[in-house]
């Protein structure tokens, strides 16, 4: 490039960005932009505006919601869906928090259990439930069976009482799910820099303050996002209730995901389905906008 | 004398350490016995049955007494009636799978461009949009999805299910990919630019490739997603012709006097993809994941 060029390229270069934005550059970057946009708009516009706006229009009816909380089946429901959530989301928290210090030891033995202890999250959820099922069946399931030939104990009829039913739910739901966080707790814990506990315990902190003052704060944040990301994902949790207790006995251990499906396409009443699944909004609500706002305020990422 | 003291206390407390550390030891091994056995009597139980025959599963044995691979050998050759269509269904499996997988890397990563690259005033619309999405359980939305299908004519065609899962896997590929991006310089976008490239130029020859390792770990996310699915397959796709493994096997369920042996036998052929899939690409899996770890 020569000198003369150099000279006069100053005020091309003024002249066409200053016209480029309005008449050369930014309108067809405008376009593109609204080209790369669109399937994502469209998707969202068809088949998550339009089926939320329907819905809310199917459950509408005040009539819906009166008839019910007139029902006992649809307020066991709700007392099951928050005794399921709390318990199994909290329980599972806390074992996946212990469990993910337990992984952190280095040994050879540690790495391959991990490997194995992954095993029910890669296993799908149908199948992996159907088997669960199996297993508490009273007369020739598998855990019968071990208590009576370990123990010499006749075990119950799991999935004729509403108490136990709920809590091989639980006992399920956690099964599945608690390999995913305790991953998740496991990166958590990886990433906080080892160079603080070697200060630490060159200060002379134990275990316990190694643990209150570095790990405990630092992890603060991701376990508060996660509680309340698994709180959303247990709510709406189908197939565990379907397929380990089924509901049963007679409709006692149903939630709200599962009783909302069962009157929509089992009694063939969509409206009252809708209403069911929309009652749990004072529920969702809440956790989404602490999640929003937990999100927002944090640099924890999902 | 003092010295002896001292010695004495020291030999004392590395005997007190070496107490503990056996102590810890023993713990750490119970632990890990606990959850060995927790992890897997569910997955041992689907063996148990399946190498079972009909009669043996009644006799509550612990192991199979005689194992037998007869109920693979029936769902392989299709020879019950719940499993004519096996293999068909079984491919429809794998088209909803690659289907999605495609619709949400596509969707996804052009979604993303236009947030991270492109600097359209209004690409938080786009964000918020795929954070509602991301927070509303899927099995919320059945009813008036399922109704919805139905006005779109898709009921019982596999696109309707293909096109509810790539809803709820893209708003995760839209976040994963948005964090990525932001580690490929802006500057190769701007030179690429200047040189006269499109925007769905730099979209194909830069972008794309330089987010592989993403879109491995966002493609395998929605395999698995769609594969696993059961709640959208089993309400949209009803016919033999057009249902996909997921639904054939929970039919198992619709009679009391199912041959349990070949439910579980179908079970475990229908996991072994996904969890083929799943340890072939464990590292990806957790280095998206592990975007979700702390960041200070």
């Amino acid at each position: 490039m020569s000198l003369t060029q150099q000279a006069i390229a100053p005020g091309i270069l003024v002249s066409a960005a200053r016209r480029s934005p309005r008449d050369r550059r930014r309108d067809p970057e405008w376009l593109w932009a609204i080209a790369f946009a669109l399937p994502y708009a469209a998707v969202f516009l068809a088949l998550v505006l339009y089926p939320i706006g329907y819905g809310l229009w199917l459950g509408s009816e005040p009539a819906l919601y009166v008839e019910l909380f007139g029902s006992p089946i649809y307020l066991t429901a709700v007392a099951n869906t928050l005794i399921y959530v709390c318990i199994s989301v909290n329980l599972k928290m806390a074992l996946a928090f212990v469990l993910s210090g337990f992984f952190m030891r280095r040994r050879w033995w540690i790495k391959a259990l991990l490997v194995i202890f992954i095993l029910p999250w890669a296993t799908p959820s149908l199948p992996a439930f159907m088997s669960i099922h199996w297993m508490l069946n009273g007369h020739w399931g598998l855990i019968n069976s071990a208590l009576l030939a370990l123990f010499d104990i006749d075990g119950p009829i799991w999935l004729i009482d509403r108490w136990l039913g709920m809590g091989a739910n639980i006992a399920a739901t956690i099964w599945k799910q608690l390999p995913f966080w305790t991953v998740i707790f496991l990166a958590g814990r990886m990433a906080i820099p080892q160079e603080l506990f070697e200060a630490a315990e060159v200060d002379g902190a134990g275990r316990w303050h190694r643990f209150r003052h570095i790990t405990f704060p630092l992890m603060a944040n991701l376990y508060i996002v996660s509680t309340l990301l698994s709180t959303i994902w247990t709510l709406g949790e189908f197939n565990a209730v379907n397929f380990v207790s089924g509901g049963g006995p007679s409709m006692s251990t149903e939630v709200l995901a599962t009783i909302g499906v069962r009157y929509a396409f089992t009694l063939a009443r969509p409206p009252l389905g809708v209403a069911a699944v929309l009652s749990s909004l004072p529920l969702l609500i809440p956790v989404v906008a602490l999640l929003i706002y937990r999100l927002r305020k944090s640099s924890v990422q999902l | 004398m003092s010295v002896t003291t001292a010695s004495s206390r020291r030999i004392r407390s590395k005997g007190h350490y070496r107490l503990q550390n056996y102590a810890v030891e023993a713990a750490c091994i119970a632990l890990g016995f606990v959850i060995f056995v927790w992890s897997l009597t569910p997955i041992y139980n689907m063996w148990l049955i399946a190498l079972n025959d009909h009669g043996a599963i009644f006799s509550g044995a612990l192991y199979p007494e005689a194992p037998t691979f007869k109920a693979f050998r029936v769902v392989i050759h299709q020879d019950f009636w719940y499993l004519a269509r096996f293999w068909h269904q079984f491919g429809n499996s794998f088209i909803v799978g690659l289907s999605v997988t495609f619709l949400t890397l596509l969707i996804g990563s052009l979604a993303s461009f236009t947030i991270g690259r492109m600097r359209l005033r209004q690409g938080w619309l786009l964000t918020n949009a795929a954070l509602m999405t991301y927070v509303i359980p899927a099995s919320f939305l059945a009813i008036p999805m399922y109704r919805i299908m139905g006005i779109y004519n898709l009921s019982n065609h596999l696109s309707s299910v293909i096109l509810a899962l790539t809803t709820f896997a893209t708003p995760y590929a839209i976040f994963i990919f948005s964090q990525y991006g932001k580690s490929i310089p802006m500057e190769l976008d701007e030179s690429a630019r200047i040189d006269g490239a499109t925007p769905l130029q730099v979209y194909f020859r830069i972008y794309l490739p330089l987010m592989a390792p993403a879109l491995v770990a966002v493609g395998t996310y929605a395999l698995l997603l769609a594969w696993n699915e059961y709640l959208y397959n089993f309400l949209l796709l009803s016919t033999p012709q057009s249902m996909t493994v997921a639904v054939a096997l929970a039919q198992f369920l619709n009679s009391d006097e199912s041959p349990w042996h070949l439910m579980m036998a179908t079970a475990i052929i229908y996991s072994i993809p996904p969890i083929v899939l799943y340890y072939g690409f464990r590292r990806y899996m957790a280095a998206g994941l592990t975007m979700g770890g702390v960041k200070g």
